[in-house]
């Protein structure tokens, strides 16, 4: 058993929340300049322009690169042979509360009746899940709700196959318009059961914009999706043009004879989130 | 795709030439609202109280924005989905609001009050928040602080690059754009 402290989780997770705010990803930031590259629109030419200036100025100035910091969702993923001494969940609760203190992050977790907000952001989304090894890998993923409206999860039976899921894709982001500030990333779940299909597709998120799905028949289908949102003419912030999503993002899990379920977890271009190993 | 020079508040007169696509550099004085701000704000105005803000040919921006660092005038503060607002938007209008900055579509109920009023919804981009807070030279808290990021704030802006969506005539760039670049 290797033994972790929670203090340790703690500090890691409050610098998680302000690096993932104020320092987005790389593979963000070139995905958003090959795309103004090649964008036809004049205002979507502008818009990545600006998106990229924003990322350049949040960089230099420490400050989130979008206003909205989201709430805290986070995987851990703990190694089975690791023993974590203190309350985990608290540690991490404690690492957000510090975080967002700390780094002048927006506060904007409420309670969803009273809409009273606390001020700190707590408390978290956690997603644990135990895997081999004497490790413990956490993943802070901030996530803004104007893109988070926006996802949608359907029960779709046998008989839609995989056309249906492709149509009830398009659709959602059809539908989402200009809310979600495209250019989006779309994590996609597919099968399992009602909470699989939405939490492999909030996983998916993780992903980074231009890696390859290892499986090449959902390469295909990513590709083929992202085509197809592209075709849709939204553009950056939806006021039309080339560019409505930068990537998509699939994976599938064995589901019922009876089911077909499918989740689409609609992320903005603030695709953020930080790893760290333990 | 004109550039046009905004000065807010500004009256119906002098928003009527703007179209959509038009590049709007915003300057002046404006006031920051977003959900709960708008809900407090329709109470008010149902109980016939007086409104902490003049609104008067005013401009709303639908932000929270973060908390300032020590010596920056704001945090990060971009615009968040107007359509959370369309439920308020008419009665503001009607009230004299003249200009709404935020992102996404508008409702039907919106746009006609746009029309009867000549006001203008100008989008800001959607998660370009530190950029956009580089455009605020100075910011008060106007009324319900204890809402944090969803108070209302008095910001004093130049030049912030925004594009019209919405023109007074009710004209949206949202479907007019879409339709050019659909394949
Ligand atoms: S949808 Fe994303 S980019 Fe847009 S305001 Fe929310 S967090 Fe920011």
């Amino acid at each position: 058993m290797r033994v972790i402290n929670a203090t340790q989780i703690t500090d890691t997770i409050r610098q998680m929340c302000i690096d993932a705010c104020c320092d987005m990803p790389e593979n963000v930031y070139i995905a958003l300049k090959k795309a103004k590259d090649s964008e036809r629109s004049p205002f979507g030419k502008e818009i990545l322009t600006q998106l990229i200036s924003n990322i350049e100025i949040s960089r230099e100035k420490q400050m989130p690169a979008c206003q909205d910091t989201g709430m805290a969702v986070i995987f851990a993923d703990v190694g089975q042979d690791v023993h974590i001494e203190g309350d985990l969940f608290g540690a991490i609760e404690e690492g957000v509360r510090r975080g967002y203190k700390d780094g002048y992050l927006r506060a904007s977790t409420t309670d969803p009746l009273s809409r009273k907000n606390p001020g700190d952001n707590t408390p978290p989304i956690v997603h644990y899940n135990i895997v081999p090894g004497d490790k413990l890998t956490l993943h802070m993923a901030p996530k803004g709700f104007g893109s988070e409206n926006m996802s949608a999860l359907k029960m779709l039976t046998p008989s839609s196959g995989l056309e249906g899921v492709k149509a009830f894709i398009i659709d959602t982001v059809k539908n989402a318009g200009a809310n979600p500030c495209p250019p989006i990333v779309l994590g996609i779940g597919i099968g399992g059961t009602m909470e699989k299909a939405a939490l492999i597709a909030k996983r998916q998120l993780l992903r980074e914009i231009g890696e390859v799905n290892p499986d090449p028949e959902l390469a295909a289908l990513e590709n083929e999706l992202l085509e197809k949102i592209n075709n849709l003419g939204i553009g950056p912030g939806g006021l039309g043009g080339d560019t409505t999503a930068l990537a998509v993002f699939i994976d599938t899990y064995p589901t019922h004879i009876a089911g077909l379920p499918v989740a689409v977890n609609m992320q903005c271009h603030a695709a953020r989130h930080k790893s760290a190993i333990i | 795709m004109a550039i046009i020079n905004i000065t807010a508040p500004a009256t119906r007169e002098q928003l009527a030439n703007i179209n959509i696509g038009d590049t709007v550099l915003l300057s002046g004085t404006i006031y920051t609202a977003r959900d709960a701000a708008h809900k407090r704000l329709m109470s008010m105005i149902a109980s016939g109280d007086p409104l902490p803000i003049n609104i008067k040919n005013a401009c709303i921006y639908y932000t929270g924005p973060c908390p300032e660092k020590p010596g920056d005038i704001i945090g990060s503060c971009g615009p968040t989905t107007s359509s959370r607002m369309d439920s308020y938007a008419p009665t503001l209008m009607d009230l004299g609001q003249t200009i709404m900055v935020g992102k996404g579509l508008r409702s039907k109920d919106v746009i006609d009050a746009m029309v009867r009023n000549g006001a203008v919804y100008l989008a800001a981009t959607g998660g370009a928040g530190a950029l956009l807070a580089s455009c605020v030279k100075a910011k008060r808290t106007v009324a319900f602080p204890e809402l944090l990021s969803e108070a209302i704030y008095e910001l004093e802006i130049a030049n912030m690059p925004l594009i019209c969506a919405i023109d007074s005539r009710g004209t949206s760039l949202y479907e007019e754009g879409i339709k050019t670049y659909k394949k």
